[in-house]
């Protein structure tokens, strides 16, 4: 049989190459934001005990204190405030968008909803100031009314298109053939939403969790604007704290490059780097468990 | 053969009676002046080609249809003489009565015995043993039992298509219906399993009442006692099986019935 290349075949080749180069360069990309970021940041421990660094709560740079461990607790704090108010919020926003709204309000809700995804950070920080913070203020007794309580309000209402998005989506990609059985076994409707379709969307609704989780720990400008930036432990939720992002964003322009004030920032960064990842390795975990069901 | 057509006076053993039923979906008509009588404790086939309507029938019988827009129901549907669409009707206890088994099995995906269970706990039971009595009655009056009994716990959808089809019965029976209305419950399984589900069928009559939609006329005239042929939405003739198969009335049935169309 001869042997003929024909045009298709090269093509196909070429289209391969080009999807593998495309594929080499993004790695390339993330490997080298990793080693450059995690390289700054380790050389913190040359003046500084991986110790003192994250169980210290002590940030005082000019005395050569450098402990992050209020920033971490301001970030875990924050994110966990957004997901207790905001998870069964968004999810009853999705139950109600996809299983209980007639399509014409659900045609309606449904851009709304992805609109509030697309307002940027600082317009939600700016509603926090003039909103939240205000409540807090009177309501509380606070001085400033800055603290994680207004931040994690303000997140609670940024990471809801993310939960409500997917959540719905999980929702309705489940079979009609669910709601039917069980509408057919006598149910009601709450019935059949609360132990049939909820339970099966189970791993669905645990991504949107996580990924809203994600959103609201790396979430910076919103969070600076209402967190009140003053690196002094959460005692309360409504004292003047600080988070990993908010106090890199305030810090990184005014630190000398290669400092140990500087170099603590870039191993903040790590920090939260390996949270963001910790979170995308849970959310595969999820997907593959409830894949094997 | 009137007697199954539904004019004559209301006897104590018709189970369910449907006079002058139109459907609607949209504009388009789907069911067009349907009056028939289901007999207690028998099994009424519903035949015909696609389209014609039995399968949207049937749903009428334990208004599946509320869970679409846009459908008009019009006429009488009696279920032991009782209005199934008046307003005061409950839809959630009429379903409870009037349960149905849907073409492709649709087990939940939760483990054999919550399946089973999710019935009767919907309608308040809590108490694990009866729970265990039901689930394990159940699945026998399925025959079932015997494949299932010693992977209760594990997920419903590692059975077989076969397997699924009479776990959905087990989970109907669960919930101690009048009726059972099957919806062409054998057409995606292979031919043993449609056998089995066939013998359990016969088996069920003696204490259900069974309205079955079939694509498969040998299968309605092995399995029914009665059999009601649609077209185009209308209901041609109703009669016993016998009669129906051996000496059909209308033109349209004798044609359908000998492989002429459909």
């Amino acid at each position: 049989m001869p042997r003929k290349t024909s045009w298709a075949s090269v093509n196909d080749q070429l289209t391969r190459y080009l999807f593998i180069g495309c594929a080499v360069l993004v790695s390339l990309v993330i490997l080298s934001i990793l080693w450059f970021v995690g390289q700054q940041g380790l050389a913190t421990f040359r003046h500084v005990t991986p110790l003192e660094f994250f169980t210290s709560s002590r940030w005082n740079p000019d005395r050569g204190q450098y402990g992050i461990l209020t920033f971490i607790a301001g970030s875990i704090g924050t994110t966990f405030i957004a997901i207790v108010l905001g998870a069964p919020l968004g999810l009853a926003g999705a139950v109600f968008m996809g299983k209980i709204a007639p399509s014409s309000l659900r045609s309606l809700l449904r851009p709304v909803t992805e609109l509030f995804a697309g307002i940027p950070s600082v317009v939600y920080g700016y509603v926090g100031i003039v909103v939240f913070v205000k409540i807090i203020r009177k309501t509380t007794g606070s001085a400033t009314g800055f603290g994680l309580l207004a931040a994690g309000l303000v997140l609670a209402v940024m990471i809801l298109p993310t939960i409500i998005s997917i959540s719905e989506d999980t929702l309705r990609a489940l079979p009609d053939s669910y709601e039917e059985a069980s509408m057919a076994l006598g149910a009601t409707r709450w019935q059949t939403i609360w132990r049939v379709l909820l339970p099966a969307a189970k791993p669905g609704i645990l991504t949107a969790v996580i990924l809203a989780m994600a959103r609201a720990i790396g979430e910076t400008m919103a969070v600076q604007m209402v967190i009140g930036n003053s690196p002094l432990f959460p005692h309360s939720l409504v004292t003047p704290t600080s988070t990993l992002t908010s106090d890199i964003v305030m810090e990184m322009g005014n630190t000398p490059y290669g400092s140990t004030w500087n170099d603590a920032l870039f191993m903040m960064s790590v920090v939260l780097l390996l949270i963001s990842l910790a979170l995308i390795i849970l959310v595969r975990l999820g997907i593959q468990k409830g894949e094997a069901k | 053969m009137s007697a199954y057509k539904g004019d004559g006076v209301i006897l104590m053993e018709d189970k369910i009676v449907v006079k002058n039923l139109d459907l609607y979906y949209g504009d388009n008509q789907a069911l067009k002046d349907v009056s028939i009588v289901m007999p207690e404790k028998s099994i009424t086939a519903f035949i015909g080609p696609s389209g014609c309507g039995k399968s949207t029938f049937l749903r009428t019988l334990n208004r599946m249809h509320d869970l679409l827009p846009n459908v008009k129901i019009l006429g009488r549907v009696l279920i032991d003489g009782q209005e199934i669409y008046s307003p005061d009707m409950d839809v959630v206890q009429l379903r409870k009565r009037v349960g149905m088994v849907f073409q492709r099995p649709n087990p939940f995906p939760k483990s054999v015995f919550e399946n089973v269970a999710y019935g009767p706990r919907i309608h308040g039971e809590v108490r694990k043993h009866r729970l265990n009595e039901t689930v394990e009655q159940s699945l026998r009056g399925a025959a079932l039992w015997d494949e299932v009994k010693d992977r209760l716990h594990k997920s419903a959808l590692g059975l077989s298509g076969g397997q699924q089809q009479r776990l959905c019965i087990a989970r109907l029976l669960a919930v101690e219906p009048e009726v059972l209305l099957m919806d062409e419950p054998t057409s995606a399984l292979d031919p043993i399993s449609t056998m089995k589900i066939e013998e359990l069928v016969t088996v069920l009559k003696q204490k259900y009442t069974i309205g079955i939609v079939t694509h498969n006329m040998h299968q309605a005239s092995r399995i029914s006692d009665h059999t009601a042929f649609f077209l185009n939405g209308e209901l041609i003739e109703a009669d016993d099986t016998g009669v129906l198969f051996t000496r059909p009335a209308d033109k349209r049935t004798e044609d359908y019935i000998s492989g002429r169309f459909g």
